[in-house]
């Protein structure tokens, strides 16, 4: 499929997520705008206030974006999944640009203009509204054009706390290996940038036009202004009201089923999110209303179910015993599934489902190619090899317990260089093109067979187990017990990588695999 | 001055102070209906806080002043500020109001309605010599130094004060405009009769202007006389300005004898 035709068929999920872009990026900024300004004005009123506030905005712009979003999350009110967290995180970025211009455009306008005011009788009210404010509005304005350029590329993160917009493009372009995702979320949200930047650029200079008023710029100015306001306000009202529509459709669905209403979530990855689908459609299919908050980053998910946002995700035994439970990896898939249950059980008051019939294990592998030239079988195999080979892990691999460093120590691995940190979903694409030549995959995924990579066997038995589970609240148990039951061993690794397959290789729906596997098992 | 004129302005042992260091010291002045008060000095002798102390730009640190018989303290700031008409340096013209809403400010503070608003715009400008039609609609960018000035001179008169503060506001001027100013100013004032108080560092806008003259120094007045009385003084500061005037003339002098 060309870019083109992507577009064509994707315009209208792209335009929804654009609305949701702009929908964070102007509440944010308003925000921002409204907290902002008066914190500034009020800098310029009490001096010894600025050092400390404005070191605080500076310290929160430095936080890296990612942090921030996975900071608020755990915070009772302010944090979450979701649009909330994502708006507040913005509006703490936006804080600096805004606050400073204000404070610099106040104490910019010329002391005898700001004397003459207060000789005239004028009200320290009527000196900033008819004096100060007017003539700093092009220094506020810049502040408020350069927090936008900012929100629009630090929102396409607000997908990893599933606020949507279009990072949830970004996202699913690396992990799907996908260029027409990638370049339709990132081309977007450059035109956004531009666009606004462009617009604001306009909008002050027309403004910065004051000292040379006259009828003509003055009227130009009134028409922009109002131009651009309405424009605003038009995009605000309608992502108001298509928001708010879906709100009233949920609530709707909800009160027309019953009570029972289960929040589905899923890791950001193609697997847990076809696994979340399955057990949503499932769930619908027996008349549960289901909100689903998908593709959350890192332990989101869990995070979320602790703090009652989420009733159940997608997890795996090896990964709630290593990264969540923290213990040292141990190998004995059962006693790991029977630990983390009762621990789940005993520490976070949460419940393991059955498992379902696979493991995602960490899978060891190479070019099928290479395997093939040098009949590699084994992981000890490869290993004489390694001194000419350099090797690409993910983020995650690299820092785990049960990841690269224990993995090396055991097999006795030496690289020609230190292994490169990528994003995992990068390093199969990475792989397949030559650039590396060993990395640490998932064994399901549906890429392995698509690109034609070869997995080699842990013949030391290093990785522990990953059995695909659900974890989920329990007081929601009740409602899921039933599909836990039907979902109880039934899915193979070989059926997984398919599944994968479908929506990584052919570019299929999640949604429309999850509900063909599930037709064809007839549930 | 006649015999019963009144106090409208008075300082009464007043000190200002920026931490250590002493502004005025001391200070007391009475200034009456009507006149035209000079406070001469060098830079930094305390003639312009001598002024803001007036409108209450600031506050004394001890002592009071006392504006129609009241505290500045006692006063209600804006009020006070008000009936005071306040001409800077530069003018000080608010660059992104027309030369008529300039004018009108402190008319649109107090809500006068727009008809005597904009009549009192009109005269004003006449009374500065600027023609109400070449000018109301224009921005302080687009004037010359010197119409800024008359512009702040309107803008002062505009509520009818019945005090009026200048600080310098000649001084940055070129020589030329700077006399024409001088003098029309001079006929003004004496023609509204407003108590005009006049912080200047120029003895001969000084002898113009005044109807007395005060010396400041290091925050004190050291002679308070009338420009006639002033001129015959033999305080050695008051002869170290006059000696400037006879320096310049007696140089004019043989200029032009070399060339008879």
């Amino acid at each position: 499929m060309n870019f083109l035709e992507f577009l064509q068929q994707n315009w209208s999920e792209l335009l929804a997520l654009t609305r949701e872009h702009l929908f964070l990026v102007s509440i944010s900024t308003l925000f921002a705008v409204l907290i902002g300004v008066p914190l500034g004005i009020l800098l310029t009123r009490k001096k010894s206030l600025q050092t400390p506030v404005l070191g605080v905005a500076n310290i929160l712009q430095t936080v890296p974006s990612l942090a921030l979003f996975g900071l608020l999350i755990p915070i009772a009110y302010i944090g979450g999944i979701g649009a909330k967290t994502a708006i507040i995180a913005l509006t703490l970025y936006s804080f600096l640009p805004i606050i400073r211009n204000t404070v610099a455009g106040i104490s910019g306008v010329d002391a005898k203009v700001r004397e003459a005011a207060v000789a005239m009788g004028m009200t320290d009210a009527q000196v900033l509204r008819q004096v100060e404010l007017p003539l700093a509005l092009p220094v506020i304005l810049t502040g408020i054009r350069v927090a936008v350029v900012i929100s629009v590329g630090v929102a396409t993160i607000a997908a990893a706390v599933g606020a949507g917009g279009l990072g949830t493009y970004i996202f699913r372009g690396l992990r799907q290996n996908d260029n027409n995702l990638l370049l339709a979320g990132a081309i977007s949200s450059a035109i956004l940038a531009l666009t606004a930047d462009f617009a604001l650029g306009k909008i002050e200079k027309l403004f910065a036009l004051v000292r040379a008023e006259n009828k003509s710029v003055n009227r130009r100015r009134k028409f922009i202004t109002v131009g651009a306001t309405a424009l605003i306000v038009s995009l605000l009202g309608f992502s108001f009201i298509s928001n708010f529509k879906s709100e009233i459709s949920n609530s709707k669905a909800v009160s027309g089923i019953g009570n029972e209403k289960i929040r589905v979530g899923s890791k950001d990855f193609t697997e847990s999110i076809v696994l979340a689908e399955i057990l949503a459609q499932m769930l619908e299919k027996k008349g549960v209303s289901v909100e689903r908050q998908f593709e959350l980053g890192g332990n989101l998910a869990h995070d979320s179910l602790l703090s009652n946002q989420l009733d159940v995700y997608p997890e795996y035994t090896g990964t709630a015993f290593t990264a969540i439970l923290k213990h040292q990896p141990i190998t004995n898939p059962d006693a790991v599934y029977q630990q983390t249950k009762s621990e789940y059980a005993e520490k976070f008051n949460l419940v393991l489902s059955p498992s379902l019939g696979f493991s995602n294990d960490f899978a060891i592998l190479v070019r099928g190619k290479v395997a093939r030239d040098l009949n590699l079988k084994t992981i000890s195999d490869a290993v004489p090899n390694a001194k000419n080979w350099q090797a690409g892990f993910g983020q995650d691999f690299m820092s785990r317990g049960d990841g690269y460093a224990g993995f090396a120590r055991s097999y006795n691995f030496n690289f020609a260089k230190q292994p490169r940190e990528m994003d995992l979903s990068l390093t199969y694409r990475a792989l397949a093109a030559g650039q590396v030549d060993l990395i640490a995959g998932n064994s399901t995924d549906g890429l392995i067979s698509a690109l034609d990579l070869f997995q080699l066997e842990d013949d030391k038995k290093y990785f522990p187990p990953y059995q695909a589970v659900f974890i989920a609240r329990k007081d929601s148990l009740q409602t899921l017990n039933e599909t836990f039951e039907k979902l109880n061993n039934v899915i193979s690794t070989e059926e997984m990588r398919r599944l994968n397959y479908e929506v990584d290789g052919n570019k299929r729906a999640a949604r429309d695999v999850a509900g063909d596997w599930i037709k064809q098992k007839s549930f | 001055m006649t015999e019963n004129a009144q106090t409208i302005v008075e300082f009464r042992n007043v000190n200002f102070q920026i931490g250590a260091a002493k502004i005025l010291d001391d200070l007391n002045l009475q200034i009456e209906q009507g006149e035209t008060l000079i406070l001469l000095g060098e830079s930094g002798c305390g003639k312009t806080t001598t002024l803001k102390l007036i409108n209450r730009l600031i506050e004394p640190t001890a002592g009071e002043v006392f504006v129609e018989g009241k505290s500045t303290m006692d006063w209600d700031a804006i009020k006070l500020r008000r009936k005071i008409g306040y001409v800077l340096q530069e003018a000080g013209l608010f660059p992104h109001f027309s030369v008529e809403r300039n004018v009108a400010l402190v008319p649109s503070l107090e809500n006068w309605d727009e008809a005597k608003k904009r009549k009192r715009v009109l005269e004003m400008l006449e009374l500065v010599g600027l023609s109400p039609q070449k000018f109301a609609k224009r921005f302080p960018h687009e004037l010359s130094g010197g119409q800024r000035q008359r512009i702040g001179v309107a803008r002062a008169l505009a509520a009818n004060p019945s005090i009026l503060l200048l600080d310098e506001p000649f001084g940055a001027l070129d020589p030329i405009t700077r006399m024409n100013l001088q003098k029309e100013f001079a006929a003004l004032v004496k023609n509204l009769s407003k108590t005009t108080i006049f912080v200047t560092h120029d003895l001969r806008e000084a002898i113009l202007l005044g109807t007395r003259i005060a010396l400041m120094e290091k925050g004190r007045i050291i002679l308070l006389e009338t420009p006639e009385n002033f001129v015959e003084s033999s305080q050695p500061l008051a002869r170290a300005y006059l000696e400037t005037i006879s320096a310049m003339a007696k140089q004019r002098d043989s200029a032009t004898n070399n060339t008879n």
